[in-house]
């Protein structure tokens, strides 16, 4: 499997997206593109699981590598393990909704689907990264096209978004660069490398310099991911943005924070995850239990998705902070799970908007009557976000929690315990918003509204079929994950 | 195995049947939807009596004691060795009571249906909701795993909210929908950290390890949970309570009772299928099913016990004042179950003891009989008169004879008249009451005397009372073919099922449990019974003015009971006061003004500043050369102090 092609791929089709003129003809190539991702995930991910059964137990598989920078030990160098994979996955499962539901996109179309394809390209490329210096770039790459996307596509107050997105996430790439630095320099001069599994093997970092340095990657990576306090960036990012975007910004962008978090931050600085723990677990529990109350105070479902991806992102965080092997694999089951159920959700949104022009919860009704397909979309999504059993959210949720009681101490209970407490406040929020939008008595003005078209159930059904392949059956997924964790576990060095 | 195969499709036919009618209902099966469904649940049902009475004349019996058998089990989700979620098969006595009991009143439910929902709009969803409660329903009493049990256990809270809601665009149906399943959603949390507890102590979450392990007092899982105290409980105490909150959450014990009443929203099948006869009891099913490990906190038993008996008592007097005949059925279903908990909570494990679990058993699975007629018959009642309301009735017997012959003796068993089948289970639960708390015995001996009492002012106020009159004639008659011949099966079983010598099969052990009929023990309640009936007789068998005289002498007790003792309305206060206002909307304020705003304030200051230093950058020479001197200047005095 050669996993270059995973970012040659988007790039091409970026490339080809630019050369034509005819905007029918970019959705194609964007579609064709984005169906060829995806089957180029899948493809890695069977080709990952044989390469395993047959015995291959390197903690990474297909790793090419090209020196780019001989001087500085900066190489472009690739490799999976299972936690990149499901993240690989992820995205191309995300990339294909978004593209099918940018369908009706009028506006610079070619523009819009290059955009899309940069983002995804930089996801790839991130997620695949073993080098510390070209996965910052490509979350670099993957973040100055949400600015575009936002600040031209937007609606509502979205000057005022794309900046505060763009400062935001460029403030918290910043601290990340330091981390990679501190990183890189705290190693004698004959070691210093950017290579991850090269520090892992060779670097003996301090444990007073890891305690340094992990703050800046973790709260770095922690804001992609909406760590409390550094949050506020994503209900303005989301309800801004088009729907294509706000799907790219919660599925995926959010992703590269977890990922980071634990691949980085978790991985390289041990020592430092164990002494900031707690604290993780502190803010990541307000985030959920806070997230969830913020949401019930949504009026706009934009603004209620976005809130609530606080909570649920925050579990991911959570998960982190716990530090046993099952509450990590429930963090990444939480990202997976996340990244499809928001993309979901965001964009069973879009179909609305698009149809009763409001976002606004109060002013619709009974829409159940006029658009069944797109309510039943809307009941899944908001299921699935409340944890409902056959669908991913509660797998990933409960494996959280499962992780989390190993922890015995009465500290780690009430965090448990208070992260617990939000599958109520969830089961509300949901409730209110998807029972007032979908059932009630309907509008008169939104009788003859139509139901989704070919493209948006398309799109629905790839998100769905991704949510209920983990619900119904998650051990293929913890199967994926577990030895990625193990690996990290390993390096912890506790249990 | 064709016993594996037979389970298995037990479960899978009904699953089949909401994918088939959910995906393709409407498109494809149209008016047909509700044949499709009957029929699977026909091959389902069959299997599960053939099953059933495999597992209890041919297979289960070994020397004497029922065995559990677990024809299916695999790995689901691993969390860490030993600690799985399974999905798996599990039949044991309780098991195949439960099968039995779900698939024929969800049986019952379908046929009745054909007629009942006839030409309801989504007629297919209707079937297809159905189909997903039965799956969910026969996947919980199945299950291996306390962690598969959660699962169905919110599957079917999920399809109980959809099936409340089914008439959407009504306000007051999605009301219920919502408050019943959050309702019930709270108290999952208890059930969920209560697994949280259970497990972590015993270190699995296959039901027959923990059982074991947190039953063999030598054990070190069983020492370790007992030693672990909080707040002066151990933690296997807490543990079992925080189940039985889950387990007091879906079967409407107070003070979670509360989604009941408000649930009669939905279809009238539905609410006999899935808020009398089934879903409503897995609170005791779970407890059942745990019950090993329950026996062995006396505490939480002793609790079990008091709720029961609390919520017996205080749905029955709400029950006398209720006038929507749903309403009536919804607090006496609560009663009932509150009869069949606290029948648990007073058994014992040992084979003097343990009446009560079998009492409590027998109680569900009669109950589910009379219960789910009494559903059905006033389903049909509605269907005729249009009205949920008693005074819009009365006077039906002679226009709706069926239905009035099988209410008749679904309210004849549900009173406990002798040689009904209400009457032998009540009996036993009375007498393992009797055995080991008095105080309960009195509330339930009263209780039942208001039973007698509330069920046939009921009876007499559908049925006789006044002539009845109404502007329109009804224009299909009592209901067709497929309606009465449910009322019929049922009536055959409220009869009769009492007569099935339930504790030769069903014991908390698996040995048989002989039962024996006291006539003396007898007399009390069955004279209470008749008390009841014949205050009823007295009051409403005619129209008259003194039921009206009678309510307002009781004056405030009569109007606390009429508003069911404003427990909604202290959870209201609790919701909106407390949890919006305190919480909630502090927290997006927080959220809006004092994050963001110091977000905004981070660059609101960087402009600001750069605009007051952005003076600097002049482009004069004359100035920057004025800065380069400044600059030498100090940089000099700087190198003067620091070599000094």
């Amino acid at each position: 499997m050669n996993l270059s092609l995973l970012i040659l791929l988007p790039l091409l089709t970026a490339l080809a997206v630019l050369v034509v003129k005819k905007p029918s003809l970019v959705r194609i190539i964007s579609f064709i593109g984005s169906v060829l991702q995806l089957g180029l995930a899948i493809f890695l991910y069977v080709a990952y699981s044989q390469e395993r059964a047959n015995g291959n137990f390197d903690t990474m598989l297909f790793t090419e590598q090209w020196s780019i920078f001989p001087s500085m030990r900066i190489s472009f160098h690739l490799g999976v393990d299972g936690i990149s994979v499901a993240m690989i996955m992820l995205t191309s499962f995300v990339v294909l909704a978004g593209v099918l539901v940018s369908w009706k996109v009028e506006k610079m179309t070619k523009e819009f689907y290059l955009l899309l394809l940069l983002l995804a390209m930089g996801a790839y490329g991130f997620f695949l990264s073993l080098d510390l210096f070209v996965l910052f770039f490509f979350l670099e790459v993957a973040v100055i096209p949400k600015y575009l996307l936002i600040g031209i596509w937007g609606s509502g107050k979205k000057e005022y978004s794309a900046n505060k997105l763009a400062l935001m996430l460029m403030g918290a790439s910043a601290l990340v660069l330091v981390g990679i630095l501190g990183v890189y320099f705290a190693a004698g001069k004959e070691n210093r490398t950017f290579d991850i599994l090269q520090i892992v093997q060779n670097v003996q970092m301090s444990p007073d310099a890891q305690k340094i340095f992990f703050p800046f990657l973790f709260v770095g990576f922690g804001v992609f991911t909406a760590l409390f306090p550094f949050h506020t960036w994503v209900p303005d990012g989301h309800s801004s943005a088009p729907t294509a975007g706000s799907m790219f910004l919660a599925g995926i962008s959010m992703k590269l924070g977890g990922y980071g978090c634990l691949r980085v931050a978790t991985y390289l600085l041990p020592e430092g995850a164990k002494e900031y723990a707690n604290i993780i677990i502190i803010l990541s529990a307000i985030a959920v239990l806070y997230g969830a109350f913020a949401t019930m105070m949504q009026k706009d479902l934009k603004y209620i998705n976005a809130y609530s991806s606080i909570s649920h992102c925050g579990f991911v965080l959570l998960g982190i902070g716990m530090l046993t092997k099952t509450a990590i694999t429930g963090a990444v089951m939480q990202m997976v799970s996340h990244g499809l159920m928001t993309a979901l959700f965001f964009a069973v949104i879009g179909m609305i908007y698009e149809r009763t022009h409001t976002r606004i919860v109060a002013e619709m009704g009974g829409l159940m009557k006029a658009m069944p397909f797109i309510m039943t979309v809307l009941f899944i999504a908001g299921l699935c976000s409340l944890g409902l059993p056959g669908f991913s959210g509660f797998v990933a949720e409960m494996t959280v929690f499962m992780g989390s009681w190993e922890n015995a101490d009465a500290f780690h209970r009430i965090a448990t315990i208070a992260a617990c407490m939000s599958i109520v406040v969830t089961a509300v929020y949901i409730l209110r918003a998807v029972g007032q939008v979908a059932m009630g008595p309907i509008k008169a003005s939104y009788a003859s509204l139509g139901d989704a078209s070919w493209n948006e159930k398309l799109a629905a059904i790839v998100l769905i079929i991704g949510i209920v392949a983990i619900g119904v059956a998650p051990f293929w997924l913890n199967e994926l994950v577990t030895p990625g964790t193990e690996v990290i576990m390993n390096r912890l060095g506790v249990h | 195995m064709e016993l594996t195969t037979y389970t298995a499709l037990i479960v899978l036919l009904p699953l089949l049947g909401y994918l088939l009618l959910g995906l393709f209902g409407k498109k494809i099966f149209g008016n047909s939807s509700g044949l499709v469904g009957t029929a699977l649940l026909l091959v389902t049902t069959i299997l599960s009596f053939y099953v059933a009475y495999t597992y209890f004349f041919v297979l289960g019996n070994v020397n004497g004691v029922y065995q559990a058998i677990k024809p299916l089990q695999f790995t689901w989700l691993e969390f860490s060795p030993g600690m799985s979620i399974d999905m798996g098969l599990l039949l044991d006595p309780i098991s195949c009571m439960m099968l039995v009991v779900v698939s024929f009143v969800s049986l019952m439910v379908h046929i009745y249906s054909l007629g009942y929902m006839k030409g309801e709009e989504r007629y297919p969803t209707y079937y297809a909701h159905l189909a997903l409660f039965t799956f969910s329903m026969l996947g919980l009493v199945l299950s291996t795993n306390i962690f598969q049990i959660y699962m169905f256990w919110e599957l079917v809270g999920v399809s109980s909210f959809l099936l409340i809601g089914f008439y959407y665009n009504k306000a007051s149906a999605l009301a219920a929908a919502k408050k019943a399943f959050i309702v019930t959603r709270f108290a999952d949390l208890g059930f969920l950290i209560g697994i949280l507890v259970l497990s972590f102590y015993s270190n699995t979450l296959d039901i027959s390890t923990l059982i074991q392990r947190l039953t063999s007092p030598d054990g070190n899982e069983m020492k370790t949970a007992v030693a672990a105290s909080f707040m002066g409980l151990s933690a296997l105490t807490w543990g079992l309570l925080l189940v039985f909150m889950g387990g007091a959450g879906k079967s409407a014990m107070f003070p979670l009772h509360i989604w009941l009443p408000d649930a009669m929203e939905g279809p009238t099948p539905v609410s006999a299928l899935i808020h009398a006869a089934t879903m409503v009891v897995a609170g005791v099913y779970l407890v059942a099913r745990l019950f090993p490990v329950f026996s062995m906190s006396p505490i939480v038993l002793d609790f079990i016990a008091y709720v029961g008996a609390f919520s017996a008592l205080f749905a029955a007097i709400i029950a006398c004042t209720q006038t929507d005949i749903k309403r009536v059925l919804a607090y006496s279903t609560m009663s009932q179950i509150g009869y069949m908990m606290f029948a648990l909570g007073v058994s014992g494990n040992t084979s003097e003891t343990g009446l009560g679990f079998t009492a409590s058993m027998f109680h569900l699975f009669t109950h589910a009989m009379f219960k789910a007629l009494l559903f059905l018959g006033a389903g049909a009642v509605i269907h005729y008169v249009h009205s949920n309301e008693m005074k819009d009735m009365g006077g039906l017997r002679k226009k709706m004879p069926i239905t009035h012959l099988t209410f008749l003796i679904a309210c004849l068993a549900i009173a406990g008249v002798p040689l009904l089948s209400g009457f032998f289970s009540k009996e036993e639960i009375l007498l393992a009451a009797y055995q080991k708390n008095m105080l309960i015995y009195g509330i339930a001996l009263f209780t039942s005397g208001l039973t007698a009492f509330y069920m046939f002012r009921l009876y007499f106020n559908i049925f006789w009372s006044k002539p009845y009159e109404s502007a329109h004639e009804s224009h299909h008659g009592e209901g067709g073919f497929v309606m009465m011949l449910p009322l019929v099966l049922l009536a055959i079983g409220a009869a009769f099922a009492g007569y099935i010598p339930f504790g030769k099969y069903v014991s908390f052990n698996g040995e048989a449990h002989e039962g024996h009929m006291d006539i003396m023990f007898s007399i009390a309640p069955v004279a209470l019974a008749i008390a009841g009936i014949g205050l009823a007789i007295f009051l409403y068998k005619k129209e008259n003015e003194k039921p009206g005289k009678i309510s307002a002498s009781l004056g405030a007790l009569y109007n606390s009971a009429y508003h069911k003792f404003y427990i909604d309305e202290i959870y209201l206060f609790i919701t909106k006061k407390v949890l919006f206002n305190v919480i909630a909307r502090p927290a997006a304020w927080f959220d809006k003004n004092i994050i963001d705003g110091m977000v905004n304030m981070a660059g609101d200051s960087t402009v600001w500043i750069s605009g007051k230093i952005k003076g600097i950058q002049s482009g004069k020479v004359q100035q920057y050369a004025l800065y380069f001197m400044a600059g030498i200047i100090g940089l000099v005095l700087l190198l003067v102090y620091v070599w000094k």
